[in-house]
């Protein structure tokens, strides 16, 4: 590795070209986690636009801002970026940058495999982007795909699917997806076998069992979509029928292999969310973590439970009762060790001495906004009472407040707390504040209605509405909530661009934390440590600071 | 959609007049307001769910708001507070107390499943099948007075008040969803697969609904209808769709536009053509409605549709045949005469 290169002073001697080289050619776990930070970002806003173009179609009933297949295309492309264009390389993001450190290693096990996946993603997401030019193809139909982003067979077989563009929804995510396949393998090569000396499971940073269960989820369940997407691939071109109907394939085939997927992706968007949260909370009550071991249970049960509770998904798809109930129960059962986590947290504030800087700020949004979601969850297990929510709005508020107010603002919270090591620099606290809670406040404007437009039956993936209703009013609201969003993301963007030339100087240590992330410079310098630490704890900066109370001496 | 610039009106009206009844009073589709056995018994246990789940809501977030107020940093706090790592009955009631709720919750699930989801068709139920195509609905009443023993009908279902109806759920195509609030909560209508759901009005109404599972282009222009009428007035709709249609020869050149042209090869007039591939037109002028619930039946929206359907509902499967003004007009004035 070209080392000394990267030393700040001789970056600031180099020209743009060099520089941008320089980050290309990276094989450096935190260029990487930042590179991929950054993509994610960038996909935000796209998605986030999208999301703007449907609410404002959306806005009264017969609206014509948008065609219908205008619309389609908007709400399959918005959520098939915020899943995989935004959640999964954001949050892998996070774990590249932030592993290494918080083991005290170098850098990731396979670090040119990590730059595979990087760039595999972000082809992935370009090669999903180019079908608005491309999706057209022979046909002369297509464009971006329609065919919303679990896109139910047989809506994407050739003959409702014509041109290319489902072709493109396919390669796309198949590509991105063996980038995040890579990574998880990555991940789980470097928690287990490049921990620093002294650091045992049970001392691992809290943030990396989750990185460590989430890759596990992620090599059980992204190949049993690329799987499904290779069937789909083979069903359109090579005339196979494993989801045509008309030829005894299976429609319902394609459910289960997409949903088996599908809910450990819930979980692998949401267990880094709850990573953040294990290491932001306790460091800002000025508390240890409550229950570390049983955190470290019930993140491990979350995964388990939730590779068998993916028929929740396909209550009324008419399977046999007794399937309903058996997967009802299994989704009863993982709101347990979720809301461990949820009383755990709030056992580590108990007690505290907190202080309410925006990373903390965003952790007691995301703990105040997830509980809704959660319970909403709950609702939606129960299995009659889903005959009437499934694809309805109240589902889309649901995963909203799960996602939203979960894993975005787990998001956010970490940018706050981890911008400083990675740039040097602190986040602007005043615009910080003023984002959270503009955030917070739109977030509740746009996404409670929709619960309520649910409930008075309004499906979701409409692209208009009749009058006669009675769904005008809520989403109205929710479409006037829109600008407030907007205005908290475009606040953290630009604390974002502005502190890092502005930005007060962060030091070593700015939150006076005590994991190995912070023992090092900020920025770190490529090779992370000096010295490879030792540790005796899970809190190798608590020891140092208390040479008194050091945690090995707690009963 | 260009509904507003287009002089058509949509379907929305307060009080609509169902042939053969009085008016039926138009019934939202709110999952809070049921009117038959199976919404009945979702809409009471979801107010049980609710209930546990607010009080679960209260809970937590007091204990978050107290932990705010209570525990945040003060002026002049110096130090650290004392670090607890734990403490296992604490950990063991947080997680004993949620199982026992979900526990609750899980039972009161598979009681209500076992209610209300029959894989056998309630007593004396009157069995209708119903199949969705992109983008309507098509109903198959078995009924010996028409030749082939099936009534067909398009978009509009009928049933009696009071009497269980036994929903046969088909596609013709993609996965469709059957879901009118007020009557039972939804079920997927599959391809190569059978389905069945069931419902009992308990007041008569026009009950409003819409497919829920995303079909394509014109997913939000499949919309449901459903007359809960009384067994006489339901009755008298039954022996009225039974009968052949009209023939009347003063729309014969419009008949024969409608023979010639493709619109027989899709629509069936019942002794007349028997295209499956759109709605039976054999009695078109009983409905309210046309393209599926989007526009009231008018001889001008009529027209219109027929003119270029691709404007008023964009993508579906009708295509505009570019007829001159006097095939449309005697196109529409022969359709008009199917009462």
């Amino acid at each position: 590795m070209s080392t000394l290169h990267a030393q700040p002073e001789s970056v600031a001697r180099q020209g743009l070209m060099e520089r941008l080289h320089g980050w290309a050619i990276t094989v450096d776990h935190k260029r990487l986690g930042i590179m991929y930070i950054l993509s994610g970002l960038v996909f935000f806003v796209v998605a986030g636009l999208e999301a703007t173009a449907m609410r404002m179609q959306l806005i009264r009933p017969l609206n014509d801002f948008l065609t219908p297949q205008g619309f389609n295309q908007m709400f399959t492309m918005h959520g098939t970026t915020m899943v995989f264009l935004v959640g999964m390389p954001v949050l892998l993001g996070f774990g590249n940058f932030l592993i290494p450190l918080m083991i005290g290693a170098r850098d990731m096990a396979f670090p040119r495999l990590n730059a595979f996946g990087f760039w595999l993603f972000l082809f992935g997401g370009a090669l999903l982007y180019f079908s608005w030019l491309g999706g057209d193809g022979l046909y002369g139909a297509g464009g971006a795909p329609d065919v919303g982003w679990f896109a139910y067979s047989p809506l994407t077989s050739k003959t409702f699917s014509r041109g290319n563009s489902t072709d493109y929804w396919i390669l796309g995510i198949m590509v991105s997806g063996f980038g995040s396949m890579t990574t998880a393998i990555n991940f789980l090569a470097t928690i287990l076998c490049m921990r620093c000396p002294g650091m045992t499971l049970m001392r691992l940073p809290l943030m990396a069992w989750m990185m460590l269960v989430v890759a596990v989820l992620v090599i059980t369940a992204i190949p049993v979509l690329t799987a499904a997407q290779v069937m789909l691939l083979l069903d359109r071109s090579l005339g196979a029928h494993f989801f045509d109907p008309q030829q005894e394939g299976s429609a319902v085939l394609w459910q289960h292999l997409f949903w088996f997927f599908g809910h450990p992706e819930v979980y692998i968007l949401i267990l880094p969310a709850f990573g953040f949260l294990s290491e932001i909370v306790p460091v800002f009550s000025r508390k240890v973590i409550f229950g570390y071991p049983l955190m470290v249970a019930a993140t491990v049960a979350i995964a388990f439970i939730s590779l068998g509770v993916w028929v929740h998904h396909m209550f009324v798809v008419g399977l046999p009762p007794w399937m309903n109930a058996l997967f009802a129960a299994s989704t009863f059962l993982i709101s347990v060790p979720t809301g461990i986590k949820i009383f755990n947290w709030l056992g580590t504030m108990w007690g505290g001495r907190i202080r309410f800087e925006t990373p903390m700020l965003f952790c007691t949004g995301f703990l105040a906004m997830f509980l809704i979601g959660g319970l909403t969850g709950i609702m939606l297990a129960v299995v009659p009472f889903t005959t009437q929510l499934s694809d309805s709005y109240f589902v889309v508020g649901h995963f909203h407040y799960v996602l939203f107010g979960g894993t975005v603002f787990g998001i956010f919270a970490a940018i706050f707390y981890w911008y400083p090591k990675a740039t040097g620099r602190m986040l602007d606290e005043r615009l910080g504040k003023w984002a959270f809670w503009i955030l917070l406040i739109g977030f509740n404007v746009v996404f409670l209605p929709m619960h309520f437009s649910g409930l008075l039956g309004m499906p979701r993936r409409i692209y208009t509405y009749q009058p006669d209703r009675g769904w005008e009013i809520w989403n109205l609201i929710t479409t006037l909530g829109v600008p407030i969003q907007i205005l908290g993301v475009a606040l953290i963007v630009w604390n974002m661009v502005r502190s890092l030339g502005k930005g007060r100087v962060a030091g070593d240590d700015p939150w006076d934390a005590w994991t190995l992330e912070w023992a090092t410079s900020s920025p770190p310098p490529e090779w992370n440590f000096d010295r490879i630490p030792t540790v005796t704890s899970a809190r190798p900066l608590w020891d140092r600071k208390n040479p008194h109370d050091p945690d090995e001496e707690q009963p | 959609m260009a509904l507003a610039g287009s002089g058509v009106s949509s379907a929305s009206e307060p009080m609509v007049c169902a042939p053969g009844s009085g008016p039926l009073p138009l019934v939202r589709p709110e999952v809070f307001q049921p009117s038959s056995p199976p919404a009945d018994e979702v809409a009471s246990m979801a107010w049980l769910v609710l209930g546990i789940c607010a009080g679960i809501f209260v809970v937590v977030e007091l204990l978050l708001i107290v932990s705010i107020v209570k525990f945040r940093r003060r002026e002049g706090d110096r130090g650290d507070p004392q670090q607890v790592f734990g403490s296992n009955p604490i950990e063991l009631a947080w997680t004993v107390v949620p199982l026992m709720i979900v526990f609750t919750l899980g039972l009161v699930t598979i009681r209500v499943i076992r209610d209300i989801d029959r894989t056998a068709p309630p007593d004396g139920a009157l069995e209708v099948v119903a199949i969705g195509h992109q983008w309507w609905w098509e109903y198959r009443y078995l009924d010996p007075a028409v030749p082939g023993g099936e009534l067909v009908v398009a978009n509009e279902l009928h049933v009696p008040v009071g009497r269980p109806i036994w929903l046969r759920l088909e596609s013709a195509d993609v996965i469709h969803s059957w879901w009118v609030p007020p009557l039972a909560g939804k079920t997927d209508l599959v391809p190569n697969r059978t389905n069945h759901m069931w419902f009992q009005a308990d007041q008569p109404g026009l009950f409003l609904g819409q497919c829920a599972e995303y079909c394509g282009n014109q997913h939000a222009g499949m919309l449901l209808r459903v007359y809960a009428q009384p067994q006489v007035a339901f009755e008298a709709w039954m022996a009225s769709q039974s009968t052949p249609p009209v023939e009347d020869a003063t729309v014969s050149m419009g008949r024969d536009v409608f023979q010639e042209l493709a619109c027989a090869s899709c629509h069936a007039v019942r002794g007349l053509s028997v295209g499956a591939f759109a709605p039976d037109l054999t009695h078109l002028m009983s409905r309210d409605t046309i393209a599926s619930g989007m526009l009231p039946l008018t001889r001008e929206n009529l027209r219109a549709w027929i003119d270029d359907p691709q404007t008023l509902k964009p993508g579906c499967n009708m295509p505009s045949l570019k007829l001159s003004p006097s095939e449309l007009d005697a196109v529409t004035d022969y359709l008009m005469t199917l009462r």
